[in-house]
């Protein structure tokens, strides 16, 4: 296997680690996003509730979020790794970067975005899947929907949830097209549609998520 | 006094590997706009030597566009603003009178600088070196219409095969990559029949010595392509990368 | 006379080299290992000498002064190669490559070289391919060809404008690969400065490693000069900036013969210099013959802009004067014919140093014929325009981005300005059937070396002969030498003749250093070009070359008084090193105009005012001068002439005639 650690290694293989856990990670958001967007049933958050539940107990479910996390945390940690290399490649700066003449800054900034995401992340987790999973909190009356209603209502959550579905945004607008770059897909006839659908992904899921906190705060969802 | 730009240029100047360098600014004037941009370069370099100064290293030899000895990183884009030139073929009416002009070399860790603005590109030839070849022996070859090619497969390698080797892409690249220059070779021999028998060896054998050299990794961010004066496409890079993981589970 | 022997191998023409290849000694692979090689270039010549000799198992060292070797000049080499592969059954065969190119070369090439290099002309197609250069290819995935100067077939491969390039890259990549494999050591930013001759024999280069400034021993069982050619004498031509002669030129002064000096060819159409800055001048290539016309104002001085000229009032002068090739005459009847018009007042453009190179016809032709490609009918004048041009921008859209580039003028919209240039250095050092120059285990490849094109070379030509001399011809011939050698060992480096020759480069050096006088290296070489260009360029006189051999030993003199060197000898100096190239070349300038001086007649890119016909074409006198000018370095300013009879038992020399 010391050939499968090598490739992994080189400058390609890390870049297809992020292209694989990103592309899966974009999968995962379309459930998230599925699930949660049923909030703006505005059933009380019948529906809501019922999936959340299942998600909690199904054992496939329940395996998968080991996979999630596995892969969350493998995209992290090379996404860090390569930033970090990266950045060492070129030991003295230029005094003066046009990079606005060559490419679009959120594709130079995709270490900058995927911490912000990160730090997005773990107060997220912290807000939902801790109080789900790990505490016993989560009763009959007091269910994840009514959990959303309580955290939403401050304005510097919705904040912080606004910024963190703006990063994710500009994170998935270049990433989405990347990974199929990186993964070697680029070719003249399917490279635009795929160009295309990845602009719509990234700004129509951002748009649904960052609509919840709003909503919720705005009692627009009850 | 040949023409009327006046100019103030801000160029790296670097004694040796060794030293640090630093910045110098200088003026120049009656710069003509049918001059390019080393020509005026080389009136700068006059003045100095007339003055008893070091005039400014730089690589060059050309100065036609194709031999991709150039290399000045010029207000923050390598071979300056114009799209497909080279700093060579760059001219002085793409700059106005009484601009400033920041000059600096090619900055990645793979290329260090020699003196001022000449940077070591040695690394690039080691590249070629592990696997940018057909291993055909002088003397070996069938006649050459033998073996058709399909035009576009054709065009598609000579589009490839057109890198001048410059470096502009490891310069415009964040990661200091060399991708854009690397999967030009690969792409254009695996489009080719003739390259099809060394195909997954070179692909390897190309990119541990690219990673080998110390260039980084690529993001995508385009900006090679966007700096490329030889207008070499980012579908080289995909096609490496294909060519590159379809070796690594297919070779022996 | 007696001291050169072309060592021509017996036989019908036809067959000198096949028997010549069965006869020759072989060097048994097991002493190829101890044999070394140092080769000086890594463009065509050398980086397929370096390549080939290094698959057979010599050891090879490869010098350059460029960062890599692929960025010799050959790189530039923008329209073709020429081969007789017969693929477009319009009657081409080695014999007919084999005439055009002594005729082309205006009965002044030896046959048998000749012969030798259109035999081999098709195994270089074939090797390139091999090699995965990409050149044109039809729709049925077959080669494609262009027609050139000189010639009535169809003969040249190309890769758009970059056939040098491409070929290049071929080249390199198989010269590459033996680096990979450890048998060629590559000595890149190196500059050959002197040959170390030992025992009459070479042995071995001292060179400066360009970015420390250090001096280098290097040995050799023999040495291989692939330098490429001296155009830069005249300080702007189409040549790279660091072209030069220094290494063709130190040889000279070890013994080797320089031949046929004055041979220069003055490309017809280049890119016209727009000021005193200017630095180098720029191809258009020659393949842009095929579909641009050539024509002048018909009126003198005449304001008007060319799209505003009628038809009627344009002269079309090529076409005028030769019918027969029309556009597409040689490049040293084109050239003079520019220069006769401009001279004559028709010139046009800011300078009227210049003249048109129309593509408006061509554009509308193949505007029709896409039209009618594709079907279409009842197209707009316009939509034809814009067919066309799509084709003529898939033609040469690199060379019109180019010329657009650096004139700021569209050759889309209106035609390009053009003039002649110096392009290409016929004359070199003498070298026989082996490649061998006077001094035995020397040799000479490529364009640095004299051989194969007479006083003129046919376009696409020069490529054929850089790749045949490397890949085709010295594989063979060097073994003639080397398997005499095979007992020689290696030489210490610390010999006396190595540590002289090291002396003596370091002192030329010091000297230069010292002299720290009050102008730079390019006013020195600025005024050369001038004196050159005005009096040894595409029309020279008695009383011109007299002048200019006095003008140079004088600007030779200020030099080595008053030059500059800015910076140390220790570290990267471009200064130091143009500072010697320019050295040499006010040397070879000199020889140049005793060449010129010498050969009272005209042939070729050397054309003499006195003589000339009555309509102005070049006056040969074959009963007087059908030789090869050698000519052997005695000391400053002191050249001996050695002749080598040309014998013309193949083809029956006529007076040249394209009309
Ligand atoms: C603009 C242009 C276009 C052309 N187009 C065509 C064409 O279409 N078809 C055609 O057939 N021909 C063409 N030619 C001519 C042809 O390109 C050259 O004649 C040919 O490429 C010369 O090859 P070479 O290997 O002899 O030398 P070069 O390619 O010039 O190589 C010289 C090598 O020698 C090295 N060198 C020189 N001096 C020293 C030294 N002192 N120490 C160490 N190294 C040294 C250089 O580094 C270089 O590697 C063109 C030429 C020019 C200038
Ligand atoms: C929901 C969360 C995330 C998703 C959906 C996601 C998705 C993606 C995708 C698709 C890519 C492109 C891969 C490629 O270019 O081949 C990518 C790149 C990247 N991601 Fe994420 N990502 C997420 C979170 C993060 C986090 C938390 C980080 C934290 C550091 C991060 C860091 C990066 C980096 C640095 C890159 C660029 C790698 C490079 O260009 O070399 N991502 N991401
Ligand atoms: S890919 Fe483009 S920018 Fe990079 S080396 Fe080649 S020509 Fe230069
Ligand atoms: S000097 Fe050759 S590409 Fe610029």
């Amino acid at each position: 296997m010391a050939w499968l650690s090598k490739s992994l290694n080189s400058s390609l293989g890390k870049k297809l680690l992020m292209a694989i856990t990103g592309l899966f990670l974009v999968s995962f958001l379309v459930v998230h996003c599925g699930l949660n967007a049923t909030v703006f049933f505005n059933d009380g958050g019948e529906t809501f509730n019922k999936g959340a539940e299942f998600m909690a107990k199904n054992p496939f479910i329940r395996t998968m979020e080991i996979v999630l996390f596995g892969g969350l945390l493998l995209h992290i940690l090379d996404g860090l790794r390569l930033w970090i290399d990266n950045k060492k490649k070129r030991p003295v700066a230029y005094a003066v970067v046009d990079g606005a003449a060559n490419s679009k800054w959120y594709s130079r900034s995709m270490g900058l975005l995927g911490t912000l995401l990160l730090l997005f992340i773990i107060i997220h987790l912290k807000h939902f899947w801790y109080f789900s999973r790990l505490t016993d909190n989560l009763t009959e009356e007091h269910t994840l929907f009514h959990e959303m209603q309580a955290i939403f209502a401050s304005p510097v959550v919705v904040v912080i949830y606004v910024l963190g579905c703006i990063s994710l945004a500009y994170h998935l607008l270049h990433g989405f097209q990347s990974a199929f770059q990186t993964l070697g897909w680029n070719h003249p006839k399917y490279t635009p549609t795929i160009k295309c659908i990845g602009a719509a992904y990234s700004i129509i899921i951002s748009i649904i998520f960052a609509a919840m906190p709003i909503a919720f705060h705005l009692n627009l969802i009850h | 006094m040949e023409g009327n730009l006046n100019l103030t240029l801000k160029i790296w100047r670097q004694k040796n590997a060794q030293t640090a360098g630093k910045f110098e600014t200088y003026q120049v004037s009656g710069i003509s706009e049918d001059m390019s941009f080393l020509e005026m370069i080389d009136v700068l370099n006059n003045r100095l030597i007339e003055e008893g100064d070091d005039p400014v290293a730089f690589d060059h030899d050309c100065r036609e566009g194709i031999c991709g000895m150039c290399s000045m990183y010029i207000n923050g884009r390598p071979h300056g603003p114009n799209k497909g030139v080279t700093t060579c073929q760059l001219h002085m009416r793409s700059f106005q009178d009484g601009q400033t002009i920041t000059i600096e070399p090619w900055r990645a860790e793979a290329f260090p600088v020699i003196k001022d603005l000449v940077v070591n590109r040695s690394a690039f030839d080691r590249i070629i070196a592990a696997g940018g070849f057909i291993s055909v022996n002088t003397g070996n070859a069938q006649d050459a219409n033998s073996l058709p090619i399909p035009k576009d497969h054709a065009d598609d390698a000579f589009a490839a095969a057109a890198c001048i080797g410059c470096g502009a892409c490891v310069a415009a690249c964040k990661n200091a990559s060399a991708m854009l220059f690397t999967s030009a070779k690969i792409s254009q021999l695996a489009l080719l029949p003739q390259g099809q028998a060394e195909r997954a060896k070179r692909a390897e054998a190309m990119v541990a010595q690219m990673d080998e050299e110390g260039f980084g990794a690529c993001s995508n961010t385009g900006a090679c392509e966007a700096e490329c004066p030889k207008g070499i496409s980012l579908e080289n890079i995909a096609r490496m990368n294909r060519e590159y993981f379809s070796a690594v589970f297919t070779s022996k | 006379m007696t001291k050169l022997d072309a060592k021509i191998p017996e036989g019908s023409l036809a067959e000198k080299w096949t028997k010549y290849r069965s006869s020759v000694s072989l060097v048994n692979p097991a002493n190829k290992r101890n044999l070394e090689v140092v080769i000086v270039g890594s463009g065509l010549a050398g980086a397929s000498a370096a390549a080939s000799l290094a698959e057979l198992g010599y050891k090879v060292k490869v010098f350059c002064f460029q960062d890599s070797p692929r960025r010799a000049h050959s790189i530039a080499a923008q329209g073709g190669i020429n081969a007789a592969k017969n693929y477009q059954n319009d009657g081409d065969s080695i014999f007919r490559l084999f005439y055009d190119t002594i005729k082309g070369g205006d009965y002044r090439a030896r046959e048998a070289n000749v012969h030798r290099l259109a035999e081999v002309s098709g195994n270089i197609i074939d090797q390139c391919v091999a090699q995965g250069v990409p050149f044109a290819r039809e729709y049925g995935g077959l080669l494609s060809n262009r027609s050139f100067g000189g010639t009535q077939v169809q003969r040249t491969f190309y890769a758009a404008g970059q056939t040098g390039q491409q070929l290049l890259l071929g080249a390199y990549s198989a010269l590459q690969r033996q680096v990979g494999m450890g048998n060629v050591q590559l000595y890149a930013r190196h500059e050959m400065l002197d040959v170390v001759v030992v025992d009459g024999k070479a042995r071995g280069i001292i060179a400066r490693n360009l970015v420390s400034g250090e001096l280098e021993r290097h040995f050799g069982h023999a040495v291989l000069l692939c330098t490429g050619g001296y155009g830069n004498v005249f300080y702007l031509s189409t040549n790279a900036m660091g072209s030069n002669v220094t290494a063709a030129w130190k040889a000279h002064k070890k013994g080797a013969f320089f031949a046929n000096p004055c041979y220069t060819q003055i490309h017809p159409t280049c890119i016209p210099v727009s000021g005193d800055h200017q630095s180098k001048l720029t191809l258009m290539s020659e393949s842009l013959r095929n579909d641009g016309r050539i024509w002048v104002p018909k009126k003198k001085d005449d304001p008007r802009k060319a799209n505003e000229i009628p038809e009627d009032e344009r002269d079309y002068y090529l076409e005028r004067r030769y019918p027969a090739f029309g556009n597409l005459v040689p490049r040293d009847i084109a050239s003079r014919a520019a220069k006769e018009r401009c001279d004559a007042g028709y010139g046009v453009g800011a300078s009227k140093m210049a003249v048109y190179l129309d593509f408006a016809a061509a554009i509308i032709r193949y505007g029709k014929a896409e039209a009618n490609k594709r079907n279409l009918h009842q197209v707009s004048d316009e939509e034809i325009q814009a067919l066309g041009k799509e084709v003529v921008k898939e033609k040469y859209g690199n060379l019109f981005d180019m010329y657009k580039q650096i004139t700021g003028e569209d050759p889309y919209e209106q035609p390009m300005r053009i003039y002649p240039a110096v392009h290409y250095t016929m004359g070199g050092l003498w070298v026989d059937y082996n490649l061998m120059t006077t001094v035995p285990g020397l040799y000479a490849l490529g364009e640095a070396n004299f051989s194969d094109h007479g006083a003129n070379r046919l376009g696409a030509s020069a490529l054929m002969q850089g790749l045949a001399d490397g890949y085709f011809v010295i594989p063979y011939t060097i073994g003639a030498y080397l398997a005499s050698e095979i007992r020689t060992p290696a030489l210490s480096t610390d010999s006396e003749a190595f540590v002289n020759a090291e002396k003596a480069v370091q002192e030329q050096i010091d000297k230069l250093m010292s002299i720290k006088g009050t102008k730079s290296v390019d006013y020195f070489h600025k005024k050369l070009g001038l004196i050159m260009w005005n009096k040894c360029g595409m029309a020279r006189n008695e009383e011109g070359l007299k002048m200019a051999i006095a003008e140079i030993q004088e600007l030779r003199k200020e030099f080595w008084s008053d030059v500059r060197i800015p910076g140390e000898a220790n570290n990267l100096n471009p200064e130091l090193e143009k500072a010697g190239r320019v050295a040499d070349f006010l040397e070879l300038g000199e020889l140049m105009c005793k060449d010129a001086l010498e050969r009272n007649e005209s042939c070729g890119g050397h054309f003499r005012e006195e003589y000339q016909t009555e309509d102005g074409e070049a006056l040969r006198d074959d009963e007087n001068f059908a030789y090869v000018a050698a000519w052997e370095y005695l000391s400053e300013s002191k050249f001996e002439l050695h002749k080598e009879e040309l014998k013309f038992e193949n083809i029956k020399i006529a007076q040249r005639s394209y009309k």
